[in-house]
């Protein structure tokens, strides 16, 4: 952790326990996010990766009967302060979801989308927050002539990008990935992967992953997750080179999960 | 499986056959054959029951516009007038008179008006059940508009002959009867028609556009008027339609209510009329094959193009719906 001085946290959870009614999701954990870095989480399903990453923009916060104790700091302000503005927060962390889902609208509409909310009305402003998010989710050129057109008339891996643009119209600090290339064939998972790859010079970057692989390629840390527990969350070259435990090193040569 | 199984079990354990089992065997052969046949059987029953039913909707159209052009083809009335005049008078001996346009405009107004006051609050009713709490919705208020729909709509009538048009004739409405009364009754009766199908229209919209636009910082508030109607939109204009439908064909309640006078009325609580009160109000009291009777057809006539022409616009909709 030496290296890591001089590199900001934009997230850091103590002691985060969640229950869906009384099933303890997670269990105890503490995570930093570091700013600027993609941080890639990876355990078996059911491990509570997915519910931590919701915890982290408060999303988990729809499902009923949730309870949560511990602390989880946004850029040093608890979140689950009972005033701390949920909308705000979400317009700050951006989530693509693991199923494409763009809003039944136009591609236009669907970007500008989160600057309405925001109640930015200028056409023009409006026009140049759609080209560049566009732009940024590698989507321009394709869809440049027919921004008109119905968004689910796309192809899946195109929606997906759409998704990501649409969380990038907003200019997010942190991005939220939730498995986002699960359904996607190879191209269009590597055009994802290397959107990854140019996105985490400007934003910090969480992504959800089965994929190991991936994982390695794309992220710089990495925190595995087992049972609700995080085992541990190092650099991804340490972690996946020599992990310090057992049940991490058992996972990542594929001995289960 | 089972019968060819026991019948492998008596042979087997009881050589000497019992009366029982012989009875079972046969019952096997009967049942064997019955088998064999219900295929058959299932085939000509769905056919017929699928005949039966578009038969019965042709016929019943062929008839109604036979009955319903008599009028224009046999007693020399101009369907231009009987469309756009108001002088309906066919009870008149002398000089019978056909203008039926104040029951056709009193027919438009109940059925617009009552949508109008009907459909704010069922959407917003339909968006509680969905959005707000969804748990209370499907177990307190659902059977509540289900209880709502089965009420006969003579019942509503009752209610608003002895409750709305005395408090209306007291608060300065004039004697009470009319479009005011009419809409009352009427929003009451289509609103849980609309509620139900427009709260199923919303609780099928994917949980993933919700989350996409919670995602995005948007409110419940936001959520529900940028994504959620707009996605819904089709479904609920049906139910709209659909109510607005059963409107228009609603005739024992606003019989009740409206006052029965076929002029256009002047104010809201002025008496009025609709196609299906006056065809109710006169039906036993005309001979059949005279002039009046034929009117009262044709009267019917305008009911089923309407009707028809509702349920192309349903159709219209739920095209669209699929598209998006």
């Amino acid at each position: 952790m030496q290296t890591l001085v001089d590199v900001k946290e934009v997230y850091s959870t103590e002691g985060l326990s969640l229950w869906y009614d009384k099933k303890q999701a997670l269990k105890d954990v503490n995570v930093s996010i570091f700013e600027k870095q993609v941080t890639a989480i990876i355990g078996p399903s059911g491990c509570g990766k997915s519910t931590f990453l919701k915890t982290l923009n408060r999303m988990v916060e729809l499902e009923p009967k949730i309870t949560i104790k511990g602390r989880i700091s946004y850029r040093g302000n608890n979140l689950y302060d009972k005033h701390y503005p949920v909308e705000q927060l979400r317009h700050r962390v951006g989530m693509v979801f693991q199923k494409a889902n763009p809003f039944p609208k136009s591609i236009y509409n669907n970007i500008a989308f989160g600057p309405r909310l925001r109640g930015i009305k200028n056409k023009q402003l409006l026009n140049e927050i759609v080209e560049r998010s566009l732009k940024q989710a590698a989507l321009w050129d394709e869809v440049r002539d027919k921004l008109n057109q119905d968004a689910n008339r796309l192809s899946g891996g195109q929606q997906q990008r759409l998704c990501l643009a649409r969380c990038l119209a907003v200019d997010p600090d942190v991005i939220l990935m939730d498995e986002p290339t699960s359904a996607l064939d190879p191209i269009a998972t590597a055009k994802v992967e290397e959107l990854v790859h140019q996105l985490k010079q400007q934003y910090s970057i969480i992504i959800v992953t089965h994929n190991m692989e991936q994982a390695k390629r794309v992220s710089d840390q990495t925190a595995f997750f087992l049972n609700g527990e995080l085992i541990e969350q190092r650099k991804t070259s340490e972690l996946f080179a020599k992990p310090f435990h057992k049940e991490t090193a058992d996972y990542i040569s594929g001995r289960f999960g | 499986m089972t019968l060819n199984k026991g019948s492998l079990f008596s042979m087997s354990d009881e050589p000497a056959v019992s009366t029982q089992d012989r009875l079972r065997k046969r019952r096997q052969n009967i049942n064997v054959l019955f088998r064999r046949d219900s295929e058959l059987r299932g085939k000509l029953a769905i056919y017929f029951g699928a005949i039966l039913i578009i038969l019965a909707t042709v016929s019943l159209t062929l008839f109604l516009v036979w009955q319903g052009l008599r009028l224009f083809l046999f007693d020399g009335v101009n369907p231009l007038h009987f469309i756009f005049s108001n002088d309906w008078n066919p009870g008149d001996s002398a000089h019978p008179t056909y203008g039926a346009f104040p029951m056709i405009f009193g027919s438009f107004a109940i059925t617009f008006l009552s949508a109008l006051i009907a459909t704010p609050i069922s959407i917003g009713t339909a968006l509680f059940m969905s959005e707000i709490s969804r748990k209370w919705g499907n177990k307190a208020l659902r059977p509540v508009i289900e209880i709502l729909v089965g009420i006969p709509s003579v019942v509503y009538g009752l209610i608003g002959l002895t409750l709305i048009i005395p408090f209306i004739a007291h608060h300065g409405g004039g004697i009470g009867y009319g479009l005011l009364p009419g809409m009352i009754v009427v929003g009451l009766m289509i609103m849980p028609t609309i509620t139900s199908i427009a709260a199923d229209a919303l609780q099928s919209i994917p949980q993933e556009l919700k989350s996409a636009s919670y995602a995005l910082g948007a409110t419940r508030w936001q959520t529900i008027y940028k994504v959620i109607i707009p996605a819904a939109l089709p479904s609920l204009l049906t139910a709209v339609v659909l109510g607005m439908a059963r409107a228009f064909g609603e005739a024992l309640a606003v019989q009740m209510v409206i006052g029965n006078v076929t002029d256009i009325p002047h104010s809201m609580v002025n008496p009025a009329a609709t196609l299906t009160t006056i065809i109710t109000l006169h039906m036993g009291n005309t001979t059949s094959g005279s002039a009046f009777n034929h009117a009262l057809w044709s009267l019917g006539l305008i009911l089923l193009i309407m009707s028809y022409i509702f349920i192309l616009i349903i159709r219209y909709l739920s095209r669209r719906s699929k598209v998006l």
